[in-house]
């Protein structure tokens, strides 16, 4: 089990891009997904699964996400997840 | 017939819109570039969107990473991220000497041994941007059998060279040449330097003129626009496969016949001729099956 | 009820009554004769200039419950449209039907206007921005009502939208009311879409910041047909009415699907000495234009006649004798408008000669091809032109269904994907051209080919282009972006999107917002 040392951040708000924003979450309040999307109807629920499976890959547990997507594929998503994880000193 | 690179497009590897649309515009090879392209707090960044692009999107094109060079903080990090996305080319800027490049070549054999790839799959090419790296040039480019490829990078070696880039393009000239009987005796291909004005049409068009006589295999290039331009100025003219065919009649002939002379409107014809029309026949083949692009 | 492609239409629409559901692109034919407008007469020597909008509105008589009329030549210049619902309303008149021939953001002032009641029924090619998004909402009384261009004229002269009341813009404008819109601070260059409303409204007010001694020339829009005449202090503003040379786009993938388009062009065999062609107006669709006009002198061809909305790009080919002469419905920029004056092969053509389905045969039966947009397609080879992929209403029919119609071959250029959302579907959320009109439907990752046209597959099979099923281009674009929800919507029709021959093709559902 891994743990969030403290906030971070990655990707932009540019056209294809997803700015997602890692805040540690307490023991316990489990991963939370804030998501704002210009497709929320049609891929809505598909990314925020997406950003949980990943979270959850890692071995997080708690953690509050805030996303602006800007219609990011999949390959972006889990990108800007994953490094976003790493400057969180996962 | 050796795989073509007459065009290898350079793809800023922290720009997820230009990753997914690096495949469509006909590029012999895309190259994701997690060096020059990116700012320095964007590392991390780039090669995450590098190593999901690679995984995930279907290219249909030759894959190159261009990694930072391996005595910044970045470049093993780069490929320990990347290598097992499986790219088909890692390019290295900046080759100092062959001794990084069998580093190099050492890092991706164990990574092929790890991830199970058929080991040698992965291959290398290198830039030199340095007098000593064009000094040394012939040995970076059999350092590894990976090696495929030598190309030159302009900005820094000019720099390097303490002269600025000019139209008629010079101050290139001794690198160029050095380059391609370099890439030659070691047996791999050349790829010249890239030419940023986009709007120089003439100027590009003319550039490219000058290298494919003196001998290079292709060109980088950093905008969609120019890879078509590269790919008509390569192709082999009607009058040229014209030729080739006719060379080749000559030598089947001469072969019939059991002849020690070939010869073609009255002028004999030597084998690299022979071996040169025989390319040219190939080339065309290979790039009328792409579309004509 | 199905209509014959599958879209569930009501047989009973509120605001409409019983309907036709759209049963093929040529199965309607007509009965009955043209409408006309009222009978009228004219004293000589009879002074039609009247002092105001307002007075104006009094002297035609305008009453609750009339349709009135206007075209959109001044795109986001036109400082009419709203002037006039201003002074309707404030007139205590209510339930007016609004029919101009197209909507621009400039009109998103009407809002209020029908907040009130004052206007309770549009019909119109199309809306965009907020108006769109508020019509979407249903917040308009009746279901908004879409025809093409084509089928705008064809109502009009059947006598299925009766205009009570033109107001027209008038560029240019004699005491007697003869009309032009090439002369003037406003000038529009082609009046084609107000030349029908003219003919067939019971009454007509020219409005205009250009009055000139009688008799003017050249006359687009003749004394006869014009009742009243306004004066105002400006019609439009120039830098809305026509931006100067529209320009083809640089986008890279943009000009690929240019590329593309043109070579399913030429390679299908449709590039010959005289053919005909129709360009949009939007940047890649010029683009096309650019490389098109490459091929023709590459292989030293000329064109016979182009057609639709006119721009620079077109102009300055027909000028360098690249066709012999243009058909102008709309001129979109300053370069079309001063071909138009003084190009006298670049002619100004109305909306029903130009589509209209149901007269002796309008231009769009001649084209050889055309170049269209898309905000989506279908399995089907369908085309929404009209809504985004949320369901809401942000864009226009206008001459699409018309010249897919009419075209030998009709090409559709668009991006696989706009963001993460598919263009290419299985089912697009509104219709507006049937697929049985869509020949090519061009991506940057691929084109499909209707199954239908074996000649131009046939033809097309040496070219080297990435030709593949509509169904493997589906594939492509579900498997980039995954495949998409459906849009959840009510069972409350908010627009009503009519064939160019009068059946309903596909209605507009209200989405859960």
């Amino acid at each position: 089990m891994s743990k969030l040392l403290k906030a971070a951040q990655a990707g932009t708000v540019e056209s294809s891009d997803i700015l997602i924003r890692l805040i540690p979450g307490d023991a316990g309040t489990g991963i939370k997904v804030e998501l704002v999307s210009p497709t929320m109807q049609q891929y809505g629920a598909h990314i925020r699964n997406l950003i949980t499976k990943t979270l959850v890959s890692h071995g997080i547990d708690d953690i509050q996400v805030n996303a602006t997507d800007r219609g990011a594929l999949d390959c972006t998503i889990k990108a800007r997840v994953i490094t976003a994880l790493q400057r969180a000193g996962e | 017939m050796e795989k073509l690179r007459r065009s290898m497009m350079f793809i800023p590897g922290n720009n997820p819109g230009m990753l997914q649309n690096a495949g469509i515009y006909g590029a012999d090879t895309i190259i994701l570039d997690c060096e020059d392209a990116v700012a320095i707090t964007e590392k991390d960044s780039a090669r995450n969107l590098v190593f999901q692009a690679i995984s995930e999107m279907n290219y249909g094109t030759e894959v190159a990473v261009r990694i930072n060079h391996i005595s910044t903080p970045f470049g093993w990090d780069d490929l320990k991220r990347i290598l097992p996305a499986k790219p088909d080319l890692i390019r290295l800027p900046m080759a100092q000497g062959p001794d990084e490049i069998r580093q190099i070549d050492e890092f991706i054999s164990a990574a092929e041994q790890k991830n199970k790839f058929p080991a040698g799959s992965i291959k290398m090419m290198a830039a030199v941007e340095t007098p000593k790296g064009l000094r040394l040039a012939y040995e970076i480019a059999s350092a590894s059998p990976r090696m495929v490829a030598l190309a030159i990078g302009a900005e820094d070696f000019i720099a390097n060279l303490k002269t600025t880039r000019s139209k008629l393009g010079r101050e290139l000239l001794a690198a160029r040449g050095q380059l391609v009987l370099a890439a030659r005796e070691a047996g791999i291909q050349c790829i010249d330097t890239v030419f940023s004005d986009i709007n120089d049409e003439e100027g590009f068009k003319n550039e490219i003129e000058l290298i494919k006589e003196m001998g290079f295999d292709g060109k980088s290039v950093v905008n969609p626009r120019q890879v078509s331009v590269v790919h008509d100025i390569f192709a082999p003219t009607a009058k040229e496969i014209d030729h080739a065919q006719r060379v080749l009649a000559a030598y089947q002939e001469a072969l019939e016949k059991k002849s020690g002379v070939i010869s073609l409107n009255g002028k004999m014809i030597d084998l690299p001729i022979v071996a040169r029309a025989e390319r040219t026949l190939a080339y065309a083949k290979a790039t009328a099956g792409k579309g004509g692009k | 009820m199905k209509n014959s492609i599958g879209r569930e239409i009501p047989d009973f629409i509120p605001g409409l009554g019983k309907v036709t559901g759209f049963g093929g692109a040529f199965a309607r034919k007509p009965v009955g004769r043209t409408a006309g407008a009222a009978l009228s007469t004219c004293l000589p020597r009879t002074d039609k200039l009247l002092a105001s909008i307002e007075t104006a509105i009094d002297a035609v008589g305008l009453k609750d419950g009339m349709t009135i009329s206007f075209h959109h030549h001044f795109r986001n210049g036109d400082r009419i449209l709203n002037r006039v619902v201003e002074a309707i309303a404030k007139k205590g008149i209510r339930d007016i039907t609004l029919s101009p021939s197209s909507l621009n953001t400039v009109n998103d002032a009407l809002i209020p206007y029908i907040e009130q009641g004052v206007i309770t029924a549009i019909e119109t090619s199309g809306a965009r921005g907020k108006m769109g998004r508020f019509l979407t909402e249903g917040h308009l009384k009746k279901p908004l009502h879409i025809r093409s261009h084509g089928g705008r004229a064809q109502a009009i002269e059947s006598g299925a939208i009766h205009i009570d009341v033109a107001f027209l813009g008038a560029p240019a404008c004699d005491r007697y009311g003869n009309i032009n819109g090439i002369q003037g601070q406003s000038a529009c260059g082609s009046l084609g879409y107000a030349i029908q409303d003219a003919a067939y409204a019971d009454q007509v007010v020219a409005i205009t910041d250009n009055l000139m001694p009688h008799p003017l020339f050249p006359i687009s829009i003749p004394q006869t047909q014009v009742d009243y005449i306004v004066v105002v202090d400006s019609i439009g503003d120039p830098a809305g009415i026509a931006s100067g040379a529209l320009r083809y786009t640089k986008d890279p993938k943009e000009l690929l699907i240019a590329k593309y388009a043109a070579d399913v062009l030429d390679y299908s065999g449709h590039l010959q000495q005289d053919f005909s062609m129709q360009l949009g107006s939007g940047g890649a669709s010029m683009a096309v234009g650019r490389f098109i006009k490459a091929k023709m002198l590459e292989r030293g061809i000329t064109g016979s006649f182009g057609v639709g909305g006119m721009t620079g790009v077109f102009a300055e080919m027909m000028e360098e004798g690249l066709f012999k002469m243009m058909f102008d419905v709309q001129s979109f920029d300053i370069p079309a408008i001063d071909s138009i004056k003084k190009n006298s092969n670049h002619l100004e053509m109305s909306a029903s000669y130009y589509a209209n389905p149901h007269n002796g045969g309008a231009i769009v039966n001649n084209l050889d091809a055309v170049i269209l947009s898309a905000t989506e397609v279908d399995v089907d080879f369908n085309v929404n032109v009209i809504t985004d992929s949320n369901g809401v209403i942000m864009g226009a029919s206008g001459g699409h269904s018309d010249t897919a119609a009419g075209a030998k071959l009709t090409i559709v250029v668009a991006p696989l994907l706009r963001g993460r959302l598919p263009m290419v579907k299985d089912a697009v959320q509104t219709v507006v051209t049937p697929g049985e009109t869509v020949d090519a439907i061009v991506t940057e990752r691929g084109i499909a080919i209707n199954p239908k046209r074996l000649d131009v597959i046939d033809n097309l099979k040496h070219s080297g282009l990435p030709i593949m099923s509509i169904y493997d281009l589906k594939d492509i674009a579900y498997g980039l972006c995954g495949r998409p929800e459906p849009i959840e919507v009510t069972d409350e029709i908010v627009g009503v999107v009519e064939y160019r021959d009068g059946t309903i093709i596909d209605v507009i559902r209200r989405p859960i917002f």
